[in-house]
């Protein structure tokens, strides 16, 4: 299972990385989340950077749904798909690949967008490890709630309108404890802070654990 | 020794409509079987179920001893299809394609590089991403594909689709080296005077069913007293050339 899983990961993040959607499309929206969202709150930098963490990991949340989007269209050609059930790849494999794959993108996406944060509010974390952890956890909890529901739209031709209203709703607990964490770690409040990440771990477990289960229903089902 | 494939009173539903009402089928391996029949017949169904991607829902359908009204997906990585849409990733190079395919059973990678050169993929044909290849070139990538599975059964569904006269007759060199290997195929086909000579039967399906079934080329080529002598045969499903 584990090698199929680096094996798949190896697979879409090469394909990611010759299309470069991330970079150029993914990353940019990320950014124009954060850009208007500030706008929308205004020019006094107290509400900005209030809302610095919430800002964050809605830019975050809304560029999952385009990471899992593009993550699921890799594999919608009848070919491809036919081609990966074929392909002798446990179900369980595919799933972990596919949701590490998102995972290091969102990653990658989290660094970036909290620099253009911390340039646009004028914030700085006082509790690295916190953010750290909480972003880790999160981002685990999002690429495996993301990639799973990717595969229960995926056999639709509405998918993609459909994907967002599917995921966002479920993801919700991931965009309240991340910006709780977050905050906390801003303020240097490690305490209040852990409070939020016995959320996000048993988010990212449950979604890991049923993904791995039900991943190949899912794909045979679509 | 037990068929590669057996078939008796197979259907098969896509969503509530019957693409297999009732199919007996039975394949040797070492045996090269060709399914003709009009638009709609049932000849990619009966392929895809063989390849455990349609669930056979009443009837027998064993493939390679694998009983696949109990479990379609344990089959899947013992055969090869090659459908109308090829199984490749765009961004990928021809080598990237093959490499995945044959890492996803844990074959060596050397098996993909050996399939690659059978197929003439070198040089920048090898290197390009398949999303810039011709449709004849990716289905020499998909076909590279499956010869370094080396699958024991090979599902070929209108395989001569958008190959060059060299690339048809490299195929045909690659079906008779993998029955002659043990492998066991079944072609479907709309080109009969491509595919009859290939095969060891040929079998018609109309409306999901096996309609009628007679000797192909080889079986002919075989029997011809001398071989030579005879060039040509026919059969119900009318002329066609003996290679």
């Amino acid at each position: 299972m584990w090698r199929d899983a680096l094996l798949v990961a190896g697979k879409d993040l090469r394909i990611e990385a010759r299309s470069r959607v991330a970079l150029w499309q993914v990353v940019p929206f990320a950014f124009l989340v954060l850009l208007l969202l500030s706008f929308a709150i205004g020019p006094d930098q107290s509400p900005l950077r209030h809302a610095a963490p919430g800002i964050f990991w809605i830019a975050v949340l809304f560029s999952t749904v385009l990471a899992v989007q593009r993550s699921v269209s890799i594999e919608s050609g009848e070919g491809t798909r036919d081609g990966l059930r074929l392909s002798g790849i446990d179900p369980a494999g595919i799933f972990l690949g596919k949701a590490a794959a998102v995972a290091l993108q969102l990653l990658v996406l989290q660094i970036v967008l909290w620099a253009g944060v911390t340039f646009l509010f004028d914030v700085r974390v006082h509790v690295v490890w916190l953010a750290v952890v909480a972003s880790l956890l999160a981002t685990v909890g999002l690429a495996c709630a993301g990639v799973l529901y990717g595969a229960l739209s995926a056999g639709l031709r509405v998918r993609d309108t459909l994907l967002p209203i599917l995921v966002l709703p479920v993801l919700a607990p991931v965009l309240l404890a991340g910006s709780k964490a977050w905050e906390a770690a801003l303020d240097g409040n490690a305490g209040s802070g852990t409070e939020w990440l016995r959320i996000l771990i048993p988010f990212a477990v449950i979604y890991l654990v049923i993904g791995v289960v039900l991943y190949g229903p899912l794909q045979e089902a679509a | 020794m037990a068929p590669v494939v057996h078939f008796r009173a197979a259907v098969a539903l896509a969503g509530r409509f019957p693409a297999l009402a009732g199919v007996d089928l039975s394949l040797q391996a070492g045996e090269v079987v060709v399914v003709v029949g009009a638009n709609g017949a049932g000849k990619t169904s009966l392929l895809r179920a063989c390849a455990g991607l349609l669930p056979v829902t009443s009837g027998q359908a064993t493939v390679l001893g694998i009983d696949l009204t109990e479990d379609s997906t344990a089959v899947r990585r013992h055969v090869g299809l090659l459908g109308h849409a090829a199984p490749l990733y765009d961004e990928l190079s021809a080598a990237e394609n093959v490499r995945f395919a044959v890492r996803s059973l844990g074959l060596p990678v050397s098996a993909a590089d050996a399939a690659l050169e059978r197929l003439g993929l070198v040089g920048r044909l090898r290197t390009t991403p398949t999303g810039r290849l011709s449709a004849g070139q990716r289905r020499r990538v998909a076909l590279a594909g499956l010869v370094a599975r080396r699958p024991a059964l090979w599902l070929l569904d209108e395989p001569h689709a958008g190959l060059d006269a060299p690339s048809r007759s490299l195929l045909g060199d690659l079906i008779s080296e993998a029955v002659s290997d043990g492998a066991a195929v079944l072609l479907s086909s709309h080109e009969p005077q491509l595919s009859i000579p290939l095969s060891d039967r040929v079998v018609s399906m109309g409306g999901g069913r096996i309609t009628g079934e007679e000797a192909g080329g080889r079986r002919a080529r075989l029997t011809a007293l001398p071989a030579e002598d005879s060039p040509s045969g026919t059969g119900t499903m009318g002329a066609w050339h003996v290679a």
